[in-house]
């Protein structure tokens, strides 16, 4: 059991997690994830390590709501456990020995880029993080990135920052000369967007990508992606990559595996909130590839 | 109950027949295919064996049970000192006794197989051992003193666990680490519900843990300790960390949505019992018509978990012939009884997927014996102009896997052969002293019995080398390949 020892709302839909876990907190390295399971019915989800803090023994993992399993471990409160955590997983980023590093962060992908921004830090690396959101709200970990070096602001709507895709940004300061690397980290369109403005200009380019996984050590092979055309396992060949070699549409594509399973635990957890479990005997879902009934009817568990 | 029937009595016994659900209502059902035998039909079974002087079959077993000493305790009506004749050979009966394949190791060995059937020894075992579950409390834990040596063992699957037993026996301290969030590795994320009740492995596990055994999970070694720093914790360490990467055919369309590994199709419904979705949080795609690439115990898992989860059309997809299949016969002879489809001497060329990348069919050709390969199969040679289309809405692939470098690639000075499997002596050492491994990562992918049987032949070594008999030899040859 992993304690939750703090909780904050970074903004409506990212919460951000710090959970009881010294042996990771000790030794994990920018770049690494850990596989999470709440509780005893729940997926094991991978969740890259945002921070940590190796005197209290704690990580920080900063999670975006997106689907039943999320919406739960987002609404643990302090006091509260998540049953299993493993890891740390992955290969840690391949940091810049020196230079000039622009760190690009999308989204929940800011928290992601945030370790690594540490590490290149740590080691005399100039930084400079340029991070997105829709609206002012949605931008997160500006403060500790403001602490490593120069923070581009971008937003959507403008509302705070420069208005604009972090894309722009990158370009002006890409124009700039002397970018050493770029890491990026974000929905896979903007990392797809990343690396085909990085690509003409020879500027090496790092992205950490996030497909489904199950075991994280290489065992199941669900967690797969073509880089340069050679089949990769995220889980122990990445997660992170050579952005000019990464297959972003197939990628995007085996996001979308379990959409319709995704919408229907969701209404099942809604409707069994709502109307207990008398009423989950659901429809099975549209498309060639339906979820199928439960084999008997579902209970709370 | 006489123990003393002639042999002639002995050989007028038929081989009597395992109670199993009925084909059409297990297959849509996850319950254990086999029922077990009765207490009748286990000691009249048990007296079929004609307790030879120099019994073979104990030869045929991995980990040389004394198959005629338990047999004829049962038969004498001592269960409970049968159970612990063979509790004391085999440190997880209730497993094997389900999922050996007995037709090729100790019951082939019997000599009432010569001239008819041999003595159902698999189902003899599983009705010991669940007697041996189910009444703990009558047998005696069996431990010598401690003798404050502390044995790492990495990895719960049959081979750690048998190691962990032997080991625990002999006094020593273990602690076992196992990289998911429940012990049993193979048994618990790959053999399905209907083979092996997960409920069964729990039991196993317990007893062992009642035995002084320690198991911590979520620990990955490699990543959360490494292997240098066990060996600087603990006086010995057993690898048996698994089989590891699922291979692929490397033809096109393997990345469509809708193609599993048999690992993440097995350890979806096993490991995370996606069959009770949305009871359970993890999904797994329902297709209509699976097709299964394989033809060892792995796909006939697969196949038949298909047909559970409501395929229509299960089918296995194999480029040799029936008679070629690694897998054990009584999966292949349920598999068939279920209405699992064969297509054999096929071999996949493309999986084919529609405009949003959904697989549609899988592109085959068909194969014909050819001249032997090395291992004295036929090879089979395709058919110029033979291709067709299976169509098909899920592909699982399980055509075996290649060694997990997630350990190995941590500790560079561990030999390994070509294929990254760890190198050990005849006494299951690896190429660091007091180093140990055993099991798939030793032989790439085999079954549970002779990860077992590794397993106990190590924790001999282990416990031989911490008194200081063993030393080190110059790691070269690998285990035999039973």
């Amino acid at each position: 059991m992993h304690a939750v020892l703090a909780r904050r709302q970074l903004n409506p839909d990212v919460t951000r997690l710090d959970v009881e876990a010294p042996r990771i907190a000790q030794i994990r390295q920018p770049g690494q994830f850990v596989i999470v399971r709440r509780a005893e019915t729940s997926e094991r989800i991978p969740l890259t390590i945002a921070d940590a803090d190796p005197v209290r023994g704690s990580i920080a993992l900063v999670i975006q709501a997106v689907g039943k399993s999320t919406r739960e471990l987002v609404a643990l409160q302090p006091g509260e456990a998540i049953l299993d955590i493993a890891g740390p997983l992955g290969r840690p980023t391949e940091l810049i020995p020196s230079g000039h590093a622009v760190c690009v962060g999308g989204g929940v992908g800011t928290a992601v880029v945030h370790p690594i921004a540490q590490g290149l830090h740590a080691r005399g690396v100039r930084v400079t993080s340029i991070i997105g959101g829709r609206s002012r709200e949605w931008v997160i970990f500006e403060e500790e990135l403001r602490r490593l070096g120069a923070v581009i602001v971008c937003t959507d709507d403008g509302s705070y920052g420069r208005k604009g895709f972090v894309t722009v940004a990158l370009g002006d300061v890409l124009a700039g000369g002397g970018v050493d690397a770029v890491y990026a980290v974000g929905p896979v369109p903007m990392m797809r967007a990343v690396a085909a403005l990085t690509r003409p200009l020879g500027v090496r380019t790092i992205v950490s990508l996030n497909p489904i996984m199950i075991d994280g050590t290489g065992m199941c092979g669900g967690c797969r992606v073509s880089v340069g055309g050679e089949m990769k396992f995220a889980c122990v060949d990445g997660p992170e990559f050579d952005g000019h070699r990464v297959d972003y549409d197939e990628l995007q594509d085996r996001l979308a595996t379990y959409r319709q399973y995704e919408l229907e635990a969701l209404r099942c957890a809604e409707t069994q909130c709502r109307l207990g479990p008398h009423l989950t005997n659901l429809p099975a879902a549209e498309g060639a590839h339906s979820a199928a009934k439960p084999a008997e009817p579902a209970v709370v568990p | 109950m006489s123990g003393k029937l002639s042999t002639r009595e002995r050989l007028s016994i038929p081989r009597q027949r395992i109670p199993e659900q009925p084909p059409e209502a297990r297959a849509s059902n996850f319950a254990e295919v086999n029922l077990g035998f009765t207490e009748q039909l286990a000691l009249l079974e048990a007296q079929r064996c004609l307790q030879c002087k120099d019994p073979k079959c104990v030869r045929g077993c991995p980990v040389g049970v004394n198959i005629p000493r338990f047999l004829q305790l049962l038969t004498e009506g001592k269960v409970a000192e049968a159970a612990q004749s063979l509790l004391c050979d085999n440190a997880l009966p209730a497993v094997t006794g389900r999922v050996c394949p007995q037709e090729t190791q100790c019951e082939a060995e019997c000599v009432r197989a010569a001239k008819g059937e041999p003595v159902a020894i698999g189902y003899l075992e599983r009705y010991v051992a669940d007697w041996a579950r189910t009444h703990a409390e009558r047998l005696p834990i069996e431990k010598a003193p401690p003798t404050g040596k502390r044995i790492a063992i990495v990895g719960s699957g049959p081979s750690g666990l048998t190691a962990a037993g032997e080991l625990a026996r002999r006094g020593h301290e273990v602690t076992i680490y196992e990289a998911l969030h429940k012990p049993g590795g193979v048994l618990v994320y790959g053999i399905p519900e209907f083979r092996l009740p997960k409920k069964i492995v729990e039991q196993e596990v317990e007893r062992l843990r009642r035995l002084g055994v320690r198991i911590e999970c979520n620990v990955v070694i490699g990543r959360t300790w490494t292997l240098p720093e066990l060996r600087a914790r603990f006086d010995a360490v057993y690898i048996a960390n698994g089989a590891g990467l699922p291979l692929f055919l490397n033809i096109p369309g393997e990345n469509l949505k809708g193609v599993y590994s048999a690992n993440e199709y097995l350890t979806r419904v096993n490991l995370m019992a996606a069959w009770q979705f949305p009871r359970n949080d993890t999904p797994v795609l329902h297709g209509q018509r699976v097709a299964v690439i394989g033809g060892g115990n792995v796909a006939l898992d697969a196949v038949r978990t298909a047909r559970r989860l409501g395929a229509q059309e299960a089918m296995i997809v194999y480029r040799r012939t029936k008679a070629e299949m690694p897998a054990r016969a009584e999966e292949i002879h349920h598999a068939e009884d279920e209405g699992v489809r064969f297509h054999f001497l096929t071999a996949p060329v493309e999986i084919l997927g529609n405009e949003k990348r959904w697989v549609t069919g899988l592109k085959c050709i068909r194969m014909e014996p050819g001249a032997p390969d090395e291992t004295g199969r036929a090879r089979p040679v395709p058919v110029p102009g033979s291709e067709f289309v299976l169509p098909c809405d899920i592909v699982v692939v399980a055509i075996g896997t290649r060694a997990n470098p997630l350990l190995t690639s941590t500790c560079p000075e561990l030999k390994l052969n070509r294929w990254g499997n760890i190198v050990v002596d005849e006494n299951g050492m690896t190429s660091l002293p007091g180093v140990f491994a055993g099991g798939d990562i030793v032989r790439g992918a085999a079954t549970v019995i002779l990860a077992m049987g590794d397993g106990k032949r190590a924790a001999q070594a282990i416990d031989a080398w911490l008194r200081g008999e063993l030393k080190p030899a110059e790691a070269q040859t690998p285990a035999p390949t039973g």
